[in-house]
């Protein structure tokens, strides 16, 4: 009487039981990839749908935010620059430093914006702050297509070493995914983090070395300051551009260690938070 | 039949909190909380209360079974169809599923007010797991369904509220899992709407799928399911066949269902004039039945008395409701007999091959029409029963083995003959 006899016999068998969706997580997260581009194309689609400009804004803000940095404190506060033009200096770490805050600051209010969604329909949940982070990544790929032209316009000439830009956004987006994650889980339980998140973001700015190069800090000093992560990938990203640029090792090796460190705590904090997740928000 | 589903002692456990606390902390709290523990105060503890929504349920559903879960709010119905659809994990117990398992909470979940229907479709299909290929193919048939071709391309917030609830469902709709779970989603819509889902769910059930249907809805739920589970505070308060567990559900609290005596005087019934004494549902030997087979002739009978006969003649007419609360005929006693002080017992007697198979819920009223229209009682359900239709198969239903529609089911003449 009925097709279900005639449909294929073998069909998947899925077993939910208490602390078992742990198994099987990250299978799922591959399962779910239909629905991560999707996302991704979407949050894409609705930010520039009614904007005149489009994804030119994405060029504009660090560009704008370059020039006038590079104006300020360039020109007027005379911030060493290691014999770098200005204007390509401050770029060059303005665009993982912009990449790398905003991508935290939308993961960190993602859950809560999808909480209607979170409460109706399964799916991995990490996926959220993912979006969130591959999008700003998106925007971030668009502003570092601007940098070789403007490395030529200002007579730097571009070596294999720009290569290393490949690994270092990507160390970016790690940190930037493992610090997304654990701020939007915070922010779950916490509700300050939308007031203090902000803050730590604009006081990081001035903290890492974008306005002026790494080793203005006295060297005893050197090896705290890179327990700030973010002072390797833009010590990086200007070794990278600039030939005559050196990097310290060891200031990156800080950076890889700490992001691997920040990953590891960040999702499991969010692992934690994600299975009464339904149940809190 | 192979199981599509089960559940073996599925709970599923809430926390209260009663100290005024919103549900998340602030680090606030936690530093004053803190600084209590280590100044050797004992910090506030707030006092909590479990609570559980779903408590120790087990049930199979068999593939292609249309299973319906009834209850009153709180009674733990989203909060089983949230664990069955892993948006809430369990707090104890196991949950196996066989296939591909679609749940549909509600209509047009994740929509995005700025893009278009067209861009919805592939989100909401994404979102509800269906792949995008397949949504590619089924996409002329979803718009065609939800009727908005012409704005397939504009933002869905310029839609009317019909229109983005119809795109939702027609997206749900050609879901095409083996087991679907629905939450209540009939509740949108115009009635013409509510039709056109009814229908689509019905062809979906026909095909062989599984369906889970969590509704207030009675009427849909006894026309979908075929089977039922009545939640009560979290557990199962009844499951088996659809018709048994709708009556149990409206009996809930009554006294009787098949019959009722009030002669001890406990409660009364009726005014200065009237009183009603006792009712039944008789089947077709004479005795009082809640199950009565739909070819077999049935009587419900009112005992009543006549105090005062001063508004007199008394009529007796009795009320037939199905299980979703519409009437499905009203029948009024023609004798004019009861006109003197006394006791009476009016019968109405019910032919075999009239009503459709379900519950039925009869009112008892009494009334006099001489001196303007005086209603003494009218005891809304004061008996039920079920019209069964056995699934051997009988004539009226030809060849067809769904669920027909209607309160009534007559078995009707017809004559079909070749004219050229």
């Amino acid at each position: 009487m009925t097709s279900a006899n005639l449909r294929p016999a073998e069909k998947r068998v899925t077993v939910i039981e208490a602390g078992r969706a742990n198994l099987e997580y990250f299978q799922d997260l591959w399962r779910y990839r239909e629905l991560f581009y999707i996302l991704v194309w979407r949050d894409l689609l609705v930010r520039y749908k009614q904007t005149a400009l489009g994804l030119a804004w994405t060029l504009l803000k660090p560009l704008l935010t370059a020039l006038v940095f590079a104006l300020v404190f360039g020109k007027l506060v005379n911030v060493p620059s290691g014999g770098m033009p200005h204007a390509p200096f401050m770029y060059v770490a303005l665009v993982p430093w912009l990449f790398f805050a905003t991508s935290i600051a939308e993961s960190s209010t993602s859950l809560a914006a999808h909480s209607a969604l979170i409460s109706k329909v399964y799916f991995p949940r990490l996926l959220v702050p993912l979006v969130s982070t591959v999008v700003a990544l998106i925007e971030m790929l668009v502003a570092l297509a601007l940098l070789v032209p403007m490395l030529i316009i200002f007579g730097i000439e571009p070596s294999w070493r720009l290569l290393a830009l490949v690994p270092l956004t990507l160390l970016t987006a790690c940190l930037a995914f493992a610090l997304g994650a654990w701020s939007a889980a915070l922010h779950v339980k916490y509700r300050d983090t939308g007031i203090v998140l902000p803050f730590v973001l604009q006081f990081g700015l001035y903290v890492s070395p974008v306005i002026f190069p790494g080793d203005l800090v006295p060297y005893p000093w050197r090896a705290l300051y890179s327990l700030n992560p973010m002072v390797g990938v833009i010590e990086g990203f200007r070794w990278a551009s600039f030939p005559d640029q050196s990097l310290d090792p060891m200031t990156l090796g800080t950076s890889v260690l700490a992001t691997c460190l920040f990953l590891m705590m960040g999702l499991r904090y969010f692992r934690g938070i994600e299975r009464h997740l339904a149940d809190v928000i | 039949m192979t199981i599509a589903l089960s559940a073996t002692d599925l709970s599923k456990r809430y926390t209260i909190r009663h100290d005024g606390h919103r549900g998340y902390h602030t680090l606030r709290d936690e530093f004053v909380s803190g600084f209590k523990r280590l100044t050797g105060r004992t910090a506030q503890i707030a006092s909590t209360e479990e609570f559980w929504a779903v408590e120790n349920i087990t049930f199979e559903v068999k593939e292609g079974e249309r299973l319906g879960i009834i209850g009153r709010n709180g009674a733990g119905k989203s909060t089983l169809l949230k664990m069955l659809s892993k948006v809430v994990e369990p707090t104890t117990g196991k949950i196996e599923i066989h296939g591909r398992l679609a749940s549909l909470l509600e209509v047009g979940t994740g929509f995005h007010p700025e893009l278009t229907g067209r861009e919805n479709v592939f989100l909401n299909g994404a979102i509800l797991g269906m792949p995008r290929n397949e949504t590619l193919r089924k996409f002329d048939e979803i718009v065609a369904f939800a009727g908005v071709e012409r704005f397939i391309d504009t933002p869905v917030r310029r839609y009317s509220s019909g229109m983005y609830m119809r795109l939702g469902f027609a997206v749900a709709a050609h879901l095409d899992p083996d087991i679907l779970l629905i939450d209540e989603v009939l509740a949108v819509g115009d009635l013409a709407f509510q039709q056109k889902c009814l229908g689509k769910l019905e062809s979906i059930t026909n095909d062989g799928r599984t369906v889970l249907f969590v509704s207030h809805n009675l009427g849909s739920i006894s026309s979908l399911c075929t089977s039922a589970i009545l939640m009560e505070s979290g557990k199962i308060a009844a499951h088996g066949d659809v018709a048994l567990v709708v009556m149990k559900y409206y009996r809930d609290g009554a006294s009787s269902p098949a019959s009722f005596d009030l002669r001890d005087g406990q409660r009364k019934i009726g005014d200065d004039y009237a009183r009603l004494l006792s009712g039944r549902v008789l089947d077709k030997s004479g005795k009082p039945s809640v199950e009565i087979h739909i070819s077999d002739d049935l009587a419900v009978e009112m005992e009543f008395e006549i105090l005062d006969s001063n508004p007199g003649p008394f009529i007796a007419n009795f009320h037939f409701h199905t299980s979703d609360g519409s009437v499905a005929f009203v029948s009024m006693d023609t004798s004019r007999n009861a006109t003197l002080p006394g006791k009476y017992k009016a019968c109405c007697e019910i032919p075999g091959s009239l009503l459709n198979e379900g519950a039925y819920f009869v009112g008892f009223a009494l009334t006099t029409f001489s001196r303007g229209v005086a209603v003494h009682f009218f005891e809304r359900g004061a008996v039920s029963f079920n019209v069964r239709d056995p699934i051997e198969g009988i004539e009226s239903r030809g060849d067809w083995g769904g669920s027909m529609p209607g309160s009534v089911r007559p078995n009707l003449v017809w004559n079909t003959e070749r004219v050229m």
